[in-house]
């Protein structure tokens, strides 16, 4: 960052001594994972911007953003609509913790067998070190898992935390739940922006996300090419980055990326040789800047091909939302059905899953699944048995894992993936 | 052609030397408090083709430039288990600081494999410990477990370190010594057991690392698996031998 936020920082209360050291290791360890890679395509540097910025210009945006009156709206999960918020005039932020950082301030409170992810993002409000959360004017957690789910009424005595029910399965009684859930959502959106949600404004959110999704989807696409045109980790980072990037220059950005990507798969340039290992990534997300097991994975030479999770192709999951006519209901009922489809753990039963890791062993052709998932995440730890099994049934060899953000238990899990690499 | 391969573990340097046709060299060290400087001095004075390193220091060696290039343990053990017994289907390592269970394919490749690296209470250490609590190297440890008459008694503890204490003061009670250490023994066993059956127990299951020296876990093992394991005359070289026949194959 060559701007001095330190004014901007210090207006948002954060504490200062420890953002200071935050921010003064966070360069160090993207130059570590990222700038030694060969053949990065030029479009990443565009990413690397926004890491380098990564609590600077987009937070400066925010904050200008509440100046005019406007509103933002922190969130945990993909169930929560950035459409119904961009369609009252607010900003979508997710705040899901990747940092080992904040996770010893969260231990002070919360009982150390809670998932990282919670830990590191319930830190970064304790300790007052991500601005993120500063800007929020509201929280939105869900009821996904356990975790989350208990941890929301603790969050919520340290910034409001409003909570939308997610159920626990899809039948039709548990889409006509969530249906109202997105309906009860409109009304909260509205009353803290003091905007109304309209059929124009939302079919207006839908289509400027569709667009972001679409961007995403080709960038998914083009890994599927042998050789890939991009590694893993660079193609980590715009997935990561489009949980709090501007929607309008993310999707910008992200076409030109894959413009420059097409042409590789065009000349048959990759990163990687062809005959490098391809390992599709299947579990729980990978939020910024938890760069290890893409990392670890290609450290070995293999090359992370795609990844079935929240930061990977579960985000992009039913598509583009249909734009029915109808009025509100009808979109939010559309919404809902595209969103459905996203099958994630929360839900019993997700066999839906399993299909998608088996095809997209076959779309991405992949020589192996790495099942990585947080440790103490029952839903997660404990799909994986069946997802195990599915994979050992069709002959695909995967290796299953659970760890956390911490340096300590990186060289374990070093050891794993390298030895289920060789045995490939 | 001589090629050689270096296990660096956490507590002990395994050295192999191959030649083509048979060991030339064996060798294993304590590891210290420098590995490196152990490793350079178990190496000095002869230089080898190929060197390929394994084990928990293998990237380390690479760095200084002791070795050439590396395979993790998992891969090592399988090649050095099949090479010693070309039927294997599993091996069981325990190491000073962790411990695994390998499933070979026909061949010696690695298919499936399980560690547990992040607690001591299923390691080698966990016995030495225990040994040294009760005034015993390992050997005599082992021994004196054997000697037990009557059943083992068992330790509430699942903790590497609160079961030290707590098994000095069973005996500090009054318990007989053999059966508290056959206690111990037996808690490993378990342990292992479990890990074993995890990836499922097969027929010829090899037994090496450090552990597969101590008779009295063998025995328990056996008797827990319901399977006969198969010690190799050094099983602390296993690592370092498959090692060093991957060198040997390397173009």
């Amino acid at each position: 960052m060559t701007t001095d936020y330190h004014a901007m920082w210090q207006e948002l209360g954060l504490n200062m001594p420890q953002h200071d050291t935050l921010m003064a290791a966070l360069p160090a360890i993207f130059g570590n994972v990222y700038l030694g890679q060969p053949q990065r395509p030029q479009g990443m540097g565009y990413y690397d911007f926004v890491v380098s910025e990564i609590h600077g210009l987009r937070v400066k945006e925010l904050v200008d953003h509440k100046a005019k009156g406007g509103k933002v709206f922190g969130n945990f999960c993909v169930y929560v609509p950035e459409e119904v918020i961009l369609a009252a005039g607010g900003v979508a932020v997710g705040l899901c913790g990747g940092a080992d950082f904040s996770v010893p301030v969260a231990e002070q409170l919360l009982p150390r067998n809670t998932c990282a992810l919670i830990k590191s993002a319930v830190g970064f409000k304790l300790g007052g070190t991500c601005p993120y959360f500063q800007v929020s004017d509201l929280i939105v957690g869900e009821t996904t898992c356990d975790g989350k789910k208990k941890t929301w009424e603790i969050l919520d005595e340290y910034v409001p935390t409003y909570v939308m029910d997610l159920p626990n399965s899809r039948t039709e009684a548990d889409r006509a739940l969530w249906i109202g859930e997105l309906k009860r959502f409109v009304d909260k959106v509205e009353a803290v922006t003091g905007n109304r949600v309209t059929t124009e404004s939302l079919g207006d959110a839908v289509q400027l996300v569709n667009r972001k999704r679409a961007a995403l989807q080709r960038l998914f696409d083009l890994r599927k090419a042998r050789p890939s045109p991009i590694s893993g980790l660079d193609a980590l980072l715009p997935v990561q980055i489009s949980f709090y990037d501007d929607p309008v220059r993310f999707t910008q950005k992200l076409d030109e990326l894959c413009n420059e990507l097409e042409e590789r798969v065009r000349a048959g340039r990759g990163v990687a040789p062809a005959s490098a290992r391809r390992i599709l990534y299947s579990g729980t997300p990978m939020p910024i800047p938890f760069w290890t097991i893409a990392s670890l994975i290609e450290a070995t030479g293999a090359v992370l091909v795609a990844e079935e999770s929240c930061t990977g192709t579960r985000l992009l999951a039913g598509g583009q939302t249909a734009m029915p006519g109808g009025g509100l209901a009808a979109q939010l009922a559309a919404l809902a059905n595209r969103q459905l489809q996203t099958n994630c753990a929360c839900f019993t039963p997700n066999d839906g899953r399993t299909d998608d890791i088996l095809r997209m062993v076959d779309e991405y052709q992949a020589d192996g699944v790495i099942h990585f998932s947080l440790s103490f995440c029952a839903p997660y730890n404990l799909e994986a048995v069946r997802v195990r099994q599915a994979l050992q049934k069709a002959g695909v060899p995967v290796l299953v894992l659970d760890g956390d953000y911490s340096e300590e238990q990186a060289g374990q899990l070093k050891t794993r993936i390298e030895a289920f690499v060789e045995t490939l | 052609m001589l090629t050689a391969g270096l296990d660096i573990g956490s507590r002990t340097i395994a050295l192999v030397a191959w030649d083509g046709s048979q060991t030339v060299r064996e060798e294993v060290v304590d590891t210290g408090s420098d590995p490196y400087r152990s490793a350079f001095g178990l190496l000095a004075g002869q230089a080898y083709d190929r060197l390929v390193a394994t084990g928990y220091g293998r990237h380390l060696a690479v760095e200084r430039s002791l070795a050439c290039e590396v395979i993790t343990e998992i891969k090592a053990y399988a090649l050095g288990a099949y090479h010693l017994y070309p039927d294997v289907q599993t091996v069981l390592d325990v190491g000073g600081q962790d411990t695994k269970v390998i499933v070979v394919r026909p061949g010696g490749g690695a298919s499936q494999f399980e560690m547990n690296d992040r607690c001591a209470a299923g390691t080698g250490r966990f016995l030495e410990n225990m040994a040294r609590a009760l005034g015993m190297d390992v050997a005599g440890f082992a021994a004196h477990a054997l000697e037990a008459d009557g059943m083992p008694v068992r330790l509430s503890s699942t903790c590497a370190v609160f079961a030290e204490s707590e098994a000095v003061s069973l005996i500090g009670r009054g318990e007989d010594s053999r059966r508290v250490a056959l206690g111990i023994h037996r808690a490993i066993a378990t342990r292992l057991a479990g890990m074993v059956r995890r990836v499922g127990p097969r027929e010829r299951c090899v037994f090496a690392g450090g552990g597969a020296l101590n008779p009295c876990l063998r025995q328990l093992l056996e008797g827990e698996l319901g399977l006969p394991l198969s010690v190799p005359a050094d099983p602390q070289t296993v690592g370092a031998l498959g090692a060093a026949l991957y060198a040997f194959t390397r173009p």
